[in-house]
């Protein structure tokens, strides 16, 4: 079953970091998902530009709403993603925590399944 | 044995087993319900088999792929062809129909899965292993039974959607996997012990529920030593439920309790238990060995006089450092101060009172009250059991701290 593990980071603990601090951590984390492709577990990933390239897009009273930002203001926002291929919750959770970014603090990944389509008959 | 003690006993072995064998809670669920009521019908004339178990678990099987078998005909869906076919296959040599020890623990496991709400982990256990209808559950944890069902509804859901195996751990996960089965063991003991809300002090069917629990996992996990502490300290405390509440439904507290009306066969046992849960070690003993330890401490004491304070005080300050909390620092203080050095122990709970970590925790300004109406410093006294009262949630408790006030009053 596929799960999308969807990466939460702090953005300004990530900008305190050096950025040969931040290059080390995504040699890391670029490695470990090499292990779990090969496994057949890492299925695609991407790490995303920061929250400030981001632009909103909603409907509000039958209008389209264009605006600056990503759509919540939270204390975490998405940094990246990693879809993965799992038999199970405990797998998934396995290739979440192993993930060297956990280390950097800060960081939540959240794990949700893949609603697969039903095959057409 | 009847059929209905048989039911109560054997509900959560057979469900584990069936869960194991159906892939699925509710479907282990209904087929079991139909095998308990086919049950009902033959066995009375027929008289019960051999091996009630295997053939309640056998029988429930065969309902779960009937009842596959008419959906999948009539609705001619893949998935449930597929599935009937898969369930009706001949079982093989390590999917036997008899429950194995194993199954259980694979169902305690699941339902506390840290997937799951903490509400939900106790809902679930409480559901299938302990065999509690949705209404007990719901009357034990004040909330009504739509409510309940819906909770657990959503936690099978979770379950299904997101695929929380049916597995025992592995061995690397399964010490810290087992810390929230025992939370959740404990939990039930503790609202069965004392009630958060409400009238009653203690609901006796919880605590039994949280021990038959406790039983189970040292049962089936005897190379661990922490269940056996949890099971003591369950143990210990439950040994004085007698003597707790007096004859209108009010508190007595350990140092007033009526010794003899305590069971000394359960005191017996959970100091053993202490002994063997402490032996196992060899690093420092676990937090539930250690509270149980000081529980058999003054479970053994012959008199309130009598009880070993410092063997007290010297425990919580070895579960100071394996579990290091306020509440475990402000019973080290109490202990401190009754081993005689009342004014030490009273600073120390100051101490932790302006730390402010226990703010809410209406047994802070108690067990100030308590010490210094020992040194008979009753003005400071009354403030603190006014305090108390403010925060405390238990009708019992309640009526007790203010019939303190009262007596410092007069």
């Amino acid at each position: 079953m596929r799960y999308m593990l969807l990466i939460y980071k702090e953005e300004p603990l990530w900008d305190a970091m050096s950025e040969q601090e931040q290059d080390a951590l995504v040699d890391q984390a670029v490695a470990f998902s090499e292990g779990l492709r090969e496994r057949g577990v890492y299925l695609a990933g991407d790490r995303l530009q920061p929250t400030s390239t981001a632009t909103t897009v909603r409907m509000k009273q039958g209008q389209t709403l264009i605006t600056d930002g990503p759509f919540a203001e939270t204390k975490e926002q998405l940094a990246g993603y990693n879809l993965i291929e799992a038999a199970n919750l405990d797998e998934a959770i396995a290739a979440a925590a192993r993930n060297p970014l956990v280390r950097m603090g800060g960081l939540s990944i959240e794990i949700r399944p893949i609603r697969e389509a039903r095959p057409l008959r | 044995m009847r059929i209905e003690e048989l039911f109560r006993a054997e509900h959560g072995r057979i469900l584990a087993t069936l869960i194991r064998l159906l892939g699925d809670f509710d479907a282990a669920e209904e087929a079991l319900q139909e095998a308990f009521a086919t049950a009902l019908e033959q066995w009375p004339a027929a008289g019960p088999p051999a091996n009630p178990v295997p053939w309640l678990v056998s029988t429930a099987r065969h309902k779960a792929i009937d009842r596959l078998r008419r959906r999948a005909f009539l609705a001619r869906k893949q998935e449930e062809i597929a599935r009937h076919l898969e369930l009706s296959a001949p079982l093989s040599a390590d999917e036997e129909e008899a429950p194995v020890p194993e199954d259980r623990l694979r169902l305690i496991f699941t339902c506390c899965h840290p997937a799951l709400a903490t509400e939900a982990q106790v809902a679930l256990t409480l559901r299938t292993l302990g065999g509690l209808s949705t209404e007990e559950i719901a009357h034990a944890f004040l909330v009504s039974a739509p409510t309940m069902a819906q909770r657990l509804v959503r936690a099978k859901g979770k379950i299904r959607d997101a695929r929380i195996p049916y597995e025992v751990p592995s061995t690397d996960a399964l010490a810290e996997r087992l810390q929230a089965v025992m939370a959740v063991v404990y939990l039930v003991f503790n609202e069965g012990y004392t009630a958060s809300f409400g009238a009653r002090l203690v609901r006796h069917d919880l605590c039994d529920q949280a021990i038959r629990l406790g039983r189970m996992l040292v049962e089936l996990l005897p190379a661990h030593a922490e269940p056996q502490g949890l099971l003591a300290l369950m143990l210990l405390h439950d040994a004085r439920r007698a003597s707790r509440l007096d004859g209108s439904g009010d508190i007595v507290l350990l140092e007033e309790q009526d010794r003899t009306r305590w069971d000394r066969a359960q005191i017996e046992e959970g100091a053993a238990l202490v002994e063997a849960a402490l032996r196992a070690g060899g690093r420092p003993p676990g937090p539930y060995a250690l509270q149980a330890a000081i529980a058999a401490v003054h479970a053994q004491a012959p008199t309130a006089a009598a009880t070993d304070w410092r063997e007290i005080a010297a425990l919580y300050r070895v579960l100071a450092r394996v579990h290091p909390t306020p509440v475990v620092e402000l019973n080290r203080a109490v202990a401190v101060a009754m081993s005689g050095a009342m004014e030490r122990g009273l600073a120390l709970v100051d101490a932790l009172d302006r730390r402010g970590e226990l703010a809410g925790y209406h047994l802070l300004p108690t067990a100030k009250a308590e010490l210094l109406r020992r040194l008979g410093r009753h003005a400071e006294a009354a403030e603190s059991y006014g305090r108390a009262l403010a925060l405390v949630g238990n009708e019992a408790e309640r009526r007790h701290l203010e019939k303190r006030l009262r007596e410092i009053a007069s």
